[in-house]
């Protein structure tokens, strides 16, 4: 018995990563970054408007969150929607009240079935940026190239064309991506991608047709992975958030600027039962030293401060 | 296969010849921090998989990653505050890729020990000399780069053969005598260190290391809350403080940089620092220096307790 000769070989055992994706570098020892007001944190609420369908094929799996039952899976296919018709509603209040602001990361299919939700978020001039297509249409290793890219262009075509921004981020569902994903992006107008948790602050993403901006948010404080893959109770949830947010606050002070990420869904944190939680988190994380701003924001204010670089 | 590793004989948790740790301290405590490199694309061990997707597992890969560039710092100035030198369990490879990690724990005198050379190549399908070859690249790895010789062995992603720990013993003495190779953290059996069966006959111990109060163990398979995380944390430390006053014990706390030093579990786990360090009886140490004033001091009275109590009371 042995194994083949190259589970002992080692060709990327070398400085930096054992790719050519991004430079390793450590956060402690990144300049500094200042945000407006000197405030110590960049809130970043991200907000994703998902569509799961019904008829869910899972290729190469199934989407978390989506259909686990033999079709018509009624009860997850309804649950998710009632994010988009009930949560987000209490969501969109929460945050006026708290007058803090959202980024959206949208389905595209989501944006063509609700027309009248677009329009609400148009309203706000609310950021918003592209979730792929649907919840099963994922992105991920192997994959056709051909059927990526059109994925990727038809995705951002609709909800360019439907919110007429011009869309510059990019959250993949389920966080999957192929080997081409990144290059993909980069060729379709995209300036930073939320996929990747390696870091609390944006750092830059190489692809063969010119970098894109990794932005930092958090999959660890993310309300589904908390609440729903943790099975941590909701005051659990506010307590991890307001210490991350002390923590964070405290980093700030000799690190410079931090960013808080909360990822929250309309169908989790939308429920009657967890509406408050979100409500206590914003009221305690507005109540601190923060600067509430979109995605492309919080990346914009960075990037200006790299030239010194 | 065997149905008993043979390692260790049963050896009741009472009635032990009477442990104290250096000073008289009666409980000996020690933060085994993981420092760990995972390949984004590693070749396919033909027992498990490194990753659930296809190439590229971007969100498995880079959460650990986060671990080297942003948590490393956070825990290692924790540990600074506490008065707390950590004892790494190195996937040695981390020496080549991220020196700057290294030369941090260096300036600090923590302990390195072996974790293998990455945590995504897994044992599982080694031929021994295979094996060897792995072990002992990672014992020269953390010799050329820190200068220390390698007392203690973590098999990469606790990925075993029958014969791990008797290779690595075996290696440790070639390549440093009596110093190297000396304990194991692979054992889950004990909260005392218990001396190991070898086929080299070699003074060895395993030394506990404490699947329970590993944080990944804890947050990722347990799924536990933060806090409650820090509470058992404290609560183990304080049965443990108490037993020691019949015999020496250890708490050790595995941790990880990609978990414990998440914006949100560091007040948990500052806590339970702060607890522990507050008390005046516990010698804070690391897994070589547990190992070796315990191999000098009770290790052949264990092994003739241990003996006497299997002549006068059979099995095994």
């Amino acid at each position: 018995m042995a194994l083949d000769k190259e589970h002992l070989q080692y060709p990327q055992r070398s400085y930096g990563m054992d790719h050519n994706r991004y430079e390793w570098q450590m956060l402690a020892q990144q300049q500094a970054i200042v945000w407006p007001e000197n405030k110590k944190l960049a809130l970043w609420i991200n907000v994703p408007l998902q569509f799961f369908p019904l008829d869910q094929k899972g290729i190469p799996f199934k989407v978390p969150g989506g259909m686990t039952m033999p079709y018509p899976d009624l009860r997850h296919y309804s649950l998710r929607d009632y994010g988009n018709r009930v949560g987000i509603y209490r969501l969109l209040k929460a945050f006026d009240k708290y007058k803090v602001t959202p980024t959206f990361a949208m389905n595209s299919e989501l944006a063509k079935r609700t027309p009248y939700l677009l329009d609400v978020i148009k309203e706000r001039q609310d950021e918003v940026i592209c979730h792929g297509m649907h919840m099963d249409a994922l992105h991920y290793g192997g994959q056709n190239i051909q059927e990526e890219t059109a994925l990727v262009a038809e995705s951002l075509d609709t909800l360019r064309h439907l919110t007429k921004q011009n869309i510059t981020g990019w959250l993949s569902p389920a966080r999957n991506e192929s080997e081409n994903t990144p290059e993909l992006l980069a060729s379709n107008g995209i300036k930073y991608f939320c996929d990747w948790v390696n870091d609390d602050m944006p750092y830059q993403f190489n692809t063969q047709n010119g970098p894109l901006w990794a932005m930092p948010l958090s999959n660890e404080l993310e309300d589904k992975f908390i609440i729903m893959d943790n099975l941590h109770s909701e005051d659990s949830y506010v307590e991890q958030i307001c210490d991350a947010c002390d923590f964070l606050s405290e980093e700030a002070t000799t690190q410079g600027g931090r960013i808080l990420a909360l990822n929250i869904h309309p169908w989790m944190l939308g429920q009657p039962h967890r509406i408050a939680k979100l409500e206590k988190v914003l009221e305690y994380v507005t109540a601190q030293n923060i600067w509430s701003a979109s995605a492309s924001e919080i990346l914009n204010c960075f990037t200006a401060q790299q030239s010194t670089k | 296969m065997k149905s008993d590793p043979e390692y260790y004989d049963y050896w009741p948790y009472h009635n032990r010849p009477k442990i104290r740790w250096p000073d008289g301290k009666k409980m000996a405590f020690w933060v085994a921090p993981n420092i760990e490199f995972y390949e984004l694309n590693p070749p396919v061990n033909p027992n498990r998989k490194a990753w659930p997707q296809p190439n590229p597992a971007n969100q498995g890969y880079s959460i650990r990653d986060y671990g080297n560039r942003v948590g490393h710092i956070r825990q290692m100035e924790l540990l600074d505050k506490y008065g707390i030198r950590g004892s790494i369990s190195l996937s040695t490879a981390l020496c080549e890729h991220h020196p700057e990690i290294i030369q941090m724990c260096k300036e600090r005198n923590w302990e390195f020990f072996s974790h293998g050379i990455y945590n995504t190549r897994y044992t599982y399908g080694m031929s021994e000399q295979q094996e060897r070859e792995m072990i002992k690249d990672s014992m020269e790895t953390i010799f050329k780069h820190t200068g220390q010789k390698c007392a203690g062995y973590l098999a990469p992603a606790l990925s075993h053969s029958e014969r791990t720990l008797d290779l690595f013993a075996e290696v440790g003495t070639e390549l440093f005598g009596n110093e190297g190779g000396i304990y194991t953290c692979d054992l889950f059996h004990d909260d005392q260190p218990t001396p190991i069966h070898l086929r080299s006959k070699k003074k060895f111990v395993s030394v506990p290391y404490s699947l329970e109060m590993n944080d990944t163990i804890a947050f990722a398979v347990n799924k536990m809350e933060p806090r409650r995380y820090g509470k058992m944390l404290q609560e183990n430390f304080d049965r443990l403080y108490q037993e020691a006053d019949e015999s020496g014990t250890i708490m050790c706390i595995p941790t990880h940089n990609y978990q414990v030093s998440c914006p949100h579990r560091m007040k948990a786990y500052e806590q339970a620092l702060d607890y522990i360090t507050s008390h005046d009886d516990v010698w804070v140490t690391t897994g070589r220096e547990i190992a070796e004033y315990y191999i000098q001091h009770y290790y052949d009275s264990s092994v003739a307790d241990i003996k006497q109590k299997q002549i006068k009371f059979g099995g095994r």
